[in-house]
């Protein structure tokens, strides 16, 4: 029988199943083992230094640039380093081993060395932790070459994707959301490939490209658009790198229209990365210009009611639908 | 605390790399202006005692992670000067296949992690490497080489600390040659005793005559000898200074020649020869065989660099990932 997990649960059993195959595998950043029932922030480390000692899980200081240097020189040296950042905004801290070595080192020593190290965070808004706690960076890392960049949804791309990702010869930043990590679902327990979209929602309508929090809101939107006859094919891409360009298009020819949804600033954002692909692609397939619904740009404020207007919401997905499927002008917005 | 230096064992070993270090490193300003080096190149003349004190004191198998002044450091831990300076060269015999150049040599088979482009980069890296030493539970040992530039860098302090609170086993050597670029040590630091960093972070330091490498090497050796056995990290603060500017090109306004000319008169070079020919481990005479051995293998490294090919473009699109899937050509 398939079991049922939160988010949470599924990355704490992939980081227990990884531990167990593998004794390069170890896990270190702040506050992992001692903290509220001792597993980190937001749950994920929990039981796992009673299980593997605190030698393989490694409270560390707060030294974000230190700790993911560490973690590079340790991958350089077979190791398999899995390297917790507790919210994606202090990877900024650390950008110098990011970017400089973790994600050069292959290309620079020319495959002398490898760099199997995996980054992992959460990024997103929704919980009220304000401008410094709650950016969405995923772009500024998919900008990068040598750096793979996982967003999971669900707890079964989770547990997957976080498996691939510690078996992963390449430095990858695994950016989990912190307002999904209590969403629950079947786990199989089972590798997902990086690199492969995925349709979670199929139709015939329009294609919405989103991931994450806006994946979640847009399967909403896709649910209650199927009550009035419109049908939206909703598709996690859950890895911007290696970006599945081949299933969106596909999708694209079918439907002839395509909206993309992040929650990071729309500017110079993944959504106008995937447009532009799809026009460059898809042209003869288009009945209409690519829309993007994203953040605005300003930063996270901290406000309820402020945070909520910066980020689209249901409703600003149903006024982006109506705007590309003529028909679809019947979908309840979340008020009606 | 090793307190000699086998002078029979290492002495002449120890020589024979300097004056190779010398003869390569002054021929690059020269390669230069041929137009066989691009970008930026930065000489370490007149700091070979540094490199060559503590890379006789390693093992194959123990690690370095080095700077954009990197050369010394890579000929002293075994690199071929040939592949080395091809890389320089950006040629396709290079240890990296003309990928990385003069701030991105490695060579992995001999334990060198890189020359680095980014100041204090190394220090992050080595203390890395050591932790999977310990995590691995091998008995080999890493070391950061940087200069007194890196120490204002956060990265300095993180992982001096990281290193202390998990007795890592790694060796912090502090390569003070004066200047960071144009900026005096004097300038940057209230406090010019390097050594108070290490008490602050509760790890035991020595500062060395870096113009000595007898006294380079007894202290590495310590500091090895107790991060091998468990001991933990220590820094080394080796005084020193570059007889050439900061990279091919510099005016070097920011110091006066007679500053130079005092620190030449401490060449670690003479010093050495000096004190083997003291000591009968080598006849006056063999001198000018020292030197032209260097010529000569410098001669041969550069012989094989020159004819070294471009390489191939296709390779500029290789190693961003494994395996290389992903890549495209534009």
């Amino acid at each position: 029988m398939t079991e049922h997990l939160a988010i949470w649960r599924a990355l704490n059993a992939a980081l227990r199943d990884a531990l167990a195959a593998d004794d390069r595998v170890f896990v270190m950043g702040e506050d992992l083992t001692k903290w509220a029932t001792g597993g980190g922030i937001y749950g994920v480390t929990k039981r796992l230094a009673d299980e593997f000692g605190t030698h393989r899980i490694r409270d560390t200081p707060i030294s974000e640039e230190a700790i993911v240097a560490a973690g590079v020189g340790a991958a350089i040296q077979g190791c398999r380093p899995v390297v917790e950042i507790m919210y994606s905004d202090f990877s900024l801290l650390a950008m110098d081993p990011i970017v400089n070595q973790a994600a050069k080192t292959r290309y620079m020593f020319n495959g002398q060395f490898q760099v199997p190290l995996v980054i992992r965070s959460n990024g997103g808004s929704g919980i009220g932790k304000a401008a410094q706690h709650s950016q969405s960076l995923e772009t500024l890392f998919a900008h990068i070459p040598g750096l793979e960049v996982v967003l999971p949804a669900t707890p079964d791309d989770a547990y997957g994707l976080l498996r691939t990702a510690i078996q992963s010869p390449n430095p990858t930043i695994f950016l989990e959301h912190k307002a999904l990590y209590n969403v629950r679902g079947p786990v199989r327990r089972e590798p997902v490939p990086f690199g492969k979209a995925r349709v979670a929602c199929e139709g015939s309508d329009l294609t919405i490209v989103a991931t994450q929090l806006m994946l979640h809101r847009a399967l909403a939107v896709a649910a209650r658009a199927a009550e009035t006859g419109v049908y939206l094919e909703v598709i996690d891409p859950r890895t911007l790198y290696p970006l599945d360009l081949d299933t969106i298009a596909r999708s694209v020819a079918k439907t002839r229209r395509l909206l993309i949804a992040h929650e990071a600033p729309r500017d110079f954002g993944f959504g106008a990365e995937i447009a532009a692909s799809l026009t460059e692609q898809c042209w003869d397939h288009l009945d209409a210009a690519p829309v993007r619904v994203a953040g605005a740009r300003t930063p996270i404020p901290y406000a309820e009611e402020l945070e909520r207007e910066v980020i689209p919401d249901e409703d600003d997905l149903v006024r982006a639908i109506a705007q590309l499927v003529p028909t679809s002008a019947g979908i309840r917005t979340s008020q009606s | 605390m090793v307190t000699d230096f086998p002078y029979p064992r290492l002495g002449r070993h120890a020589l024979d790399l300097m004056r190779l270090i010398r003869e390569f490193e002054s021929r690059l300003a020269g390669y230069a202006a041929a137009g066989l080096i691009r970008g930026s190149t930065h000489p370490g003349v007149g700091m070979e005692a540094v490199a060559v004190g503590v890379a006789i004191a390693l093992r194959t198998d123990d690690t370095i992670a080095s700077t954009h002044r990197g050369h010394a450091h890579c000929l002293a831990k075994g690199a071929e000067p040939g592949r080395l300076l091809a890389e320089i060269f950006g040629r396709s015999d290079g240890y990296c296949g003309g990928k990385g150049g003069s701030m991105h040599a490695g060579v992995a088979p001999h334990g060198i992690l890189g020359t680095n482009g980014i100041v204090g980069a190394s220090i992050g890296v080595a203390t890395g490497a050591a932790l999977a030493a310990q995590l691995r539970g091998q008995d080999n040992v890493s070391v950061a080489f940087f200069g007194d530039g890196a120490i204002n860098q956060g990265i300095f302090h993180e992982s001096l600390n990281l290193a202390a609170i998990w007795s890592l086993p790694v060796i912090y050597v502090c390569e003070n040659n004066q200047y960071a670029q144009s900026a005096a040590l004097r300038d940057m630091v209230a406090n010019p005793d390097l050594t108070a960093r290490a008490n602050a972070y509760g790890i035991p330091t020595h500062a060395v005559d870096g113009m000595d490498v007898a006294a380079v090497y007894r202290a590495a050796a310590s500091a090895v000898g107790r991060a091998r056995t468990g001991q933990g990290p220590t820094l080394l603060v080796a005084d020193t200074y570059r007889f050439l500017g900061h990279m091919v090109g510099d005016t070097e306004i920011y110091r006066d020649s007679a500053e130079v000319d005092r620190w030449r008169a401490r060449d670690p070079i003479p010093r050495l020869t000096a004190e083997l020919v003291e000591r009968g481990l080598m006849g006056p005479d063999a001198v000018e065989t020292v030197e032209r051995a260097a010529t000569q293998l410098v001669d041969q490294a550069e012989e094989f660099a020159r004819r070294s090919a471009a390489p191939p473009v296709a390779t500029a699109y290789l190693d961003v990932y494994q395996p290389d899937v992903h890549q495209e050509a534009r």
